[in-house]
């Protein structure tokens, strides 16, 4: 698990914060819309930026050249977030996201991460164990498919673009993002179609 | 640490993640994770050049410095992957050294 949040923390937050503003080197209203922005942003972005790229082809180079431009194009401010990558599932390639020296995120199109992406666990056995990991998760690869683990270590944040499923011709932009989780946009579960009249059971 | 040319690695080169190990003389902050030093890989692609994050995390001046997509095979760097598993790393030039062939096929686990 991460680490445990210690009954000091808000109070050493707090003289940060005092610390940094008194400085100069951020303002309380840049902190504010850092975390607004943040608070905006949810998987449902990446969501959409994936179903797209299963309708749309020119779409989906512009996704796979420079997510931080396909982002934008699609109205959402990437103004001092890392670059963002997308990685490109095939039939034989599936791509799991982590970060094993903290916890690096694309929260511009996901939003906050969940806890267990921070947790010692996850981050551990993501690189040493991925077959392990993705079994217990309940995700199982078909023959013949590849994993790639990306560490995300540095300055750029990494979304999975996955393969769209089976059973799902003829849906709309909608109904395919419905399908993308946030999991699925990480790499730990794969999306499934749900067959038609089961969507609301 | 050298400083970075601008001659860089074309996609393909074989590299090996120099075997440093900086937290052993003090404080220090690496954005190169402790299982890679060492091994050899496949530079993927340049992602771009970006500051230093060893000298950000001091508030010195940081230089920026290229950035590598590197691919590793998953074992022999963990011994509980499958063969044709990959990692795929963002890696700093100046962790990465050439390495031919011969250098790949022996390397060892970092201490």
């Amino acid at each position: 698990m991460s680490a445990p949040v210690r009954s000091d923390s808000p109070g050493k937050l707090a003289a940060l914060i005092a610390a940094l503003t008194a400085k100069g080197i951020v303002t309380e209203d840049e902190l504010e819309a850092s975390e607004a922005q943040t608070d905006r942003a949810s998987p449902e972005i990446g969501a959409r930026m994936v179903a797209r790229a299963w309708l749309d082809a020119a779409w989906r180079r512009l996704l796979l050249s420079d997510g931080t431009a396909a982002a934008e194009a699609i109205g959402v401010s990437m103004a001092g977030a890392p670059p963002l990558g997308v990685l490109e599932d095939t039939a034989r390639r599936h791509h799991l996201i982590v970060c094993t020296l903290c916890s690096c995120y694309p929260r511009a199109v996901l939003g906050y991460p969940p806890h267990w992406y921070k947790s010692f666990a996850y981050r551990a056995r993501a690189v040493r164990d991925p077959r392990g990991l993705l079994a217990e998760w309940g995700t199982s690869l078909a023959d013949g498919v590849e994993v790639r683990v990306v560490d995300s270590t540095a300055d750029y944040r990494w979304m999975v673009l996955p393969v769209r499923p089976a059973g799902t011709e003829g849906w709309d932009e909608d109904r395919l993002t419905a399908l993308v989780t946030r999991d699925v946009l990480v790499g730990v579960s794969l999306p499934q179609a749900i067959p038609a009249g089961a969507e609301s059971g | 640490m050298t400083a970075p040319g601008d001659a860089g690695f074309a996609p393909g080169s074989i590299v090996r993640v120099r075997n440093d190990w900086p937290e052993r003389s003090g404080p220090c902050h690496v954005r190169t994770p402790h299982y890679l030093r060492g091994r050899s890989g496949t530079v993927q692609r340049l992602l771009g050049r970006f500051p230093n994050p060893e000298d950000l995390a001091f508030g010195r001046p940081a230089p920026s410095r290229a950035l590598y997509h590197v691919l590793f095979e998953q074992p022999p760097v963990w011994q509980e992957g499958r063969p044709g598993d990959e990692l795929l790393v963002e890696v700093f030039e100046h962790w990465l050294e050439p390495a031919g062939a011969e250098s790949r096929a022996a390397t060892g686990a970092a201490s």
